[in-house]
Formats: C-alpha cells, structure tokens, sequence
C-alpha cells in the first residue's frame, strides 16, 4: 500500500512539473513581445540597430518626446479624439442598457414581451451587415469626421442590455422600487438614485470592456475618418505600417505602439481581478 | 391605503416603460436597423466613384453577386480564395487555441494537481486579448519585419536563411497571423471554459476518482460531454469572430494581403470596395453574402457537433 502510494505521489509530481512548464511557456509567450516592446521603446534608433537585447536603453522618455512632437503622426490629438470616443461610447453604452433592461424588467406594458426578444434576436448579427449602409449615410449627410456619429450608436447595445437585464434579475427587488415611490420618488429618480447604485459592479465591468472596445476599434473608424485632426489612435498605428519605412526612427515607431496600448495596460494592472470575473459572468458577449 | 389602489396599478406605469426604452430602440433603428436594411438594398444596384465622377446608384438586380462569383482571369473567384483564407487562417490559430485553453482549463481546475499562482497566470494570459489588435500586429510587423531583431537572432541562431523574408513567404505571414490570434484568443477561451468545468457538479468528479476512473476517461466520459454546450457556444463564437478577421491580417501586410493576395480575407475584401471607390453595391452584396455564410456555417457546426452526442 506505501508503495503503491509513494509512485502515485511520485507520478503526479511528474504531471504537476510538466503542467506547471506548459502554463510558464504560454505566460512567457504572451509577456515576451511587450517586454520587448518596452525594451525597445526605451532605445534610439542606433542601440536598436545593434540588434536584439532585454536590457533597456535608457531613453524612453527621449522617444516619449520624439513620438509627442512628431509632424506627420499627430500622436496626442489621436488620443484625446480616442479618449472621447471610448469615455463616451462607456458612458452610454451602460447608462441606456441600465436604463432599457429597467424599463423592461420593472414595468409591464404591451409591447414588453416583443422589445425583449427583439432585442435577443438582434444580438447575434455580425456588426459588419450595418456598416456599408452605415458609412453611406455618414458622407451622404457630411458626419464622417464627426466623433459623436461613433459614440451615439453605442446607445443601442444588445449585448450590454442582455448582461443588465440579467444583472437585474438576479438582485432587484421589486419591493424598492414599490417603497421609493411611496416616498413620492419620481420614476427617474428612483431609477437614478436606488437602481443604479445597486448596479454599480455590472455598470463599472460593462464600462472597461466597452471602453476597452472603442478604445482598439480599427475598421469603422478607419472608413469614416479622413481628417488627420480628427483619427483615432489606430488609423494613426496603421498610417504607420503604410508610411515609408526605411526612414522612420524605430524607437520613436516602438513609442507610438507602446502609446496606443499603455492606457488599457494600466487600467488592466489595476482592474484585472473584476475584468477576468466580467469575462465569464458576461459571456454572451463573445 | 396600499389596498385601495386600482387593481391594475402596473397600468399607470406603463407609459414609463415605453419611455425608458424609447431611447435605445430609436438609436437602433436609426444607427443599425436601417443601416442595415441599406446595405442588402445597396447590394442590388450599381453604386460607386470612378475618380470624380459617380457611377449609379442603378438597379441592376443580382448582378454585383454574379460579378462576384464569376472567376478571374486565372480562373479563381476571389470571394471564394478570400473565404478560403480566412477560414484557413481562423483554424491555424483555432486549433492550438481550443487545445491550450481545454488543457488549461483542466489543469486550473483539477483538485489534485492544486496549481499555485492561478490569479496571476489568469491575468497574464487574459492580458493579450485586450490589446489593441492593430497596434499588437504593428508590434509584430516591427519584430519580425527585416529590420526587426527577430530575422537577425534566428540567422544567427542557423534556423533561418539570410534570404528568408518572413513577409514575403504564404505559410510565414499566415503563421504570424495565426500566432497573433492564438495569443490574443487562448486566455479568454480558457476562462470561459474553466467557468463551464465549474459549473460540473463536483461531486461527479469525487465518485469517479473514489471509483478510480484515471484522468484521462474522467476528462472524456464526464468533462467533455458535460462541457460541450458551452465548447460548442465558444466554437462557434470564435468561427464567427474568425470570418470577421480584419485588424490583424490588415495592418500586417498594410491592407494588401501580400503575397499574391493569400492573406486576403472577406472583411479586408469589403474594406477595399468600401474605402478606395465608396462601392456600396459591391461591398453591400460581400456584406450579405458574409451573413449567410456565417449563419450557414454556424448550423453546420452546430449541427455535427450535436450530432456525434447520440
């Protein structure tokens, strides 16, 4: 019996070992490109035609500066029109679905039933069916360059509202709002003071992925915004694949990459833990 | 007091559900609904710019999808080689995806191998998919790229040749491709799935090991079946994810799908008509015809993988 325990046990050192290299070599595949990346975009132009290293060189905030004064990728506009496509997109995106999954969850009226599963219905049309008419329209009525034309939409978000609805009925109760308006709280009020204190977790997990997704949006904006005040930061990071490249400062191309992701970086550091429990708990997002 | 409400006092109320609702509905249907209705109506009329001058908008019935499905001069039709490289494209990162993120989840999972650390290497592996696809493929086009550091290490290393442009091979520029979207793909597909396996009654996963079922048979006769809506539902989500590949395989190979348009896909196919000519007829009918084939495929997936289950 001992023995047979001592190779049981000595078997699954063997599987955990194995397991534990398995899981290390995927974590390092995923860190490696973006250590480089800060690597690099700590190096001049010269270190990096030195060749391959993982030791910084020191001038990150010489290429910080470089990348902020550049003429032709005007990369600080880029992401102020970024930051106020993707803040607003958050904003509205979980402010209307709050709103849409209250509005069918707490009241009854006729059409209740037909609003929700139109809404479910629609949740699964891929997003590209609407974008051919939807940049016809934009030049037809001269809105391409208009930043609101990418944030207004975000009011209608199937998904969100799936994940709000469900968000409601599971905490609630009737009974608050029944109380609320005894104490003659007006029907916005109440959903503005009680409700959405109470859907303040969901709010804040749909705010980061909405924003996280304007933020790296590429292919709408891509069509719609011929301005160069007013691209966002990825039309800015593919300009940069099309520009000529044999002349560019390479530190200061590793600087805009590392721009264009730093922000989402940072949020992640500090949010991760309620990001990775949004991923299962909103999983009808996909 | 309470009591002597009308009975139907839902009814007073009423107006104000139409009023919560009302905003996103109108939004829908203006940004999205008649968008798209636009876009299957586009598809039947002869609609673009040749330089200055507009083309259209001209009835021409199902013409932009004969244009479409008719072959080239070298005898291919495009929307077909451009399917077949997104499809191709989606398996190569598919396949290593769904394998790591199975065997992660089981892992992460498993009682008795007890992984240590598991917040931190879910952080990590999650971290890619939050990325900006654009930028992480810029990334990639700088490593690799000839005035990369990667081309110059593996020279040194003997694995490659000097000649060797990793941009200018099929199977390399499809591997990166592939690479990028495994990367950014795995850690969200392995949560997804660790979710599913905990939501399996443990108390199954106990009586088998008491019977003394190894880990493989535990993995095949009770995890998969009992995981398989949720597989399924991933599966497909990604195919469907897939056949809208764009950011990647675009910035790359800067929009034009080099070598000898291999690493075309359907949406960059779109971007094409759509951006350079404002082709709405010829942009509308790939749109339509994207939609069926994402819905077709999407029964068929899940019509096999439902099957096999009997």
């Amino acid at each position: 019996m001992d023995k047979k325990n001592k190779r049981a046990s000595m078997q699954l050192a063997a599987v955990r070992a194995l397991v534990y290299t398995i899981i290390i070599f995927l974590c390092f595949l995923c860190l490696f490109f973006f250590v480089m990346l800060f690597v690099n975009a700590s190096r001049t132009n010269n270190q990096l035609q030195r060749g391959f290293t993982l030791i910084p060189g020191g001038h990150f905030f010489y290429n910080m500066k470089n990348a902020f004064t550049d003429s032709s990728i005007q990369i600080p506009q880029g992401m102020i029109n970024s930051f106020i496509v993707a803040a607003g997109a958050a904003v509205f995106t979980t402010y209307f679905s709050a709103l849409t999954a209250y509005g069918i969850y707490v009241y009854d009226f006729k059409l209740k039933k037909l609003a929700y599963t139109f809404i479910i219905a629609v949740m699964m049309i891929p997003s590209q069916v609407s974008a051919v008419g939807f940049v016809q329209l934009a030049y037809k009525y001269g809105l391409n360059n208009k930043l609101w034309l990418l944030i207004v939409p975000s009011i209608a978000a199937p998904a969100v509202f799936f994940y709000m609805y469900q968000y409601l009925k599971a905490t609630l109760p009737l009974d608050i709002v029944e109380a609320s308006r005894i104490d003659g709280s007006s029907e916005f009020a109440t959903f503005n003071r009680i409700v959405l204190p109470i859907m303040k977790p969901a709010m804040a997990v749909q705010m980061i992925f909405s924003f996280v997704a304007a933020w790296n949006n590429y292919f709408l904006p891509a069509l719609l915004l011929t301005r160069p005040e007013k691209k966002t930061v990825p039309i800015m990071i593919a300009q940069l694949r099309s520009a000529d490249y044999s002349k560019f400062d390479m530190g200061k191309v590793y600087m805009f990459i590392l721009l264009a992701i730093l922000p989402v970086i940072v949020v992640y550091v500090f949010l991760s833990k309620s990001i990775i429990k949004g991923v299962t708990s909103g999983s009808v997002k996909g | 007091m309470k009591n002597n409400k009308p009975k139907g006092k839902s009814v007073s109320y009423a107006k104000w559900g139409y009023i919560f609702i009302i905003p996103f509905f109108l939004v829908y249907f203006v940004f999205t609904f008649y968008p798209q209705i636009l876009t299957i109506y586009n598809s039947f009329f002869e609609n673009y710019r040749d330089g200055l001058t507009q083309i259209g908008p001209k009835f021409v019935g199902l013409d932009n999808y004969k244009a479409l499905l008719t072959p080239s001069d070298q005898g291919t039709i495009d929307i077909v080689k451009y399917f077949g490289n997104t499809i191709i494209m989606w398996i190569m990162g598919a396949v290593p995806q769904f394998v790591f993120a199975l065997l992660l989840a089981v892992f992460f999972t498993n009682t008795r191998l007890n992984i240590k650390g598991q917040r931190i290497m879910k952080t990590v592996i999650y971290m890619p998919n939050l990325i900006m696809a654009s930028a992480f493929s810029m990334l990639f086009y700088t490593l690799f790229s000839n005035v990369g550091p990667i081309k110059p290490l593996l020279v040194h290393m003997g694995i490659l040749d000097k000649t060797f442009d990793f941009f200018f091979v099929t199977i390399s520029v499809r591997g990166l491709v592939a690479l990028l979207n495994f990367l950014m793909w795995f850690g969200n597909t392995t949560i997804l799935l660790m979710a599913g396996i905990q939501s399996i009654d443990e108390s199954l996963f106990e009586s088998a090991r008491i019977d003394g079922a190894s880990s493989t048979r535990v993995f095949f006769n009770i995890t998969m079946p009992l995981l398989k809506p949720i597989f399924v539902y991933t599966f497909i989500t990604s195919m469907i994810g897939g056949l809208q590949m764009f950011d990647v395989p675009s910035v790359l190979t800067n929009a034009k799908g080099t070598p000898d348009r291999t690493v075309m896909t359907v949406i960059m196919y779109l971007n094409n008509y759509l951006g350079g000519s404002n082709n709405y007829g010829m942009a509308g009918a790939i749109s339509v015809i994207l939609f069926i084939v994402t819905a077709i495929l999407s029964v068929i997936v899940f019509k096999t993988i439902d099957r096999d289950k009997d």
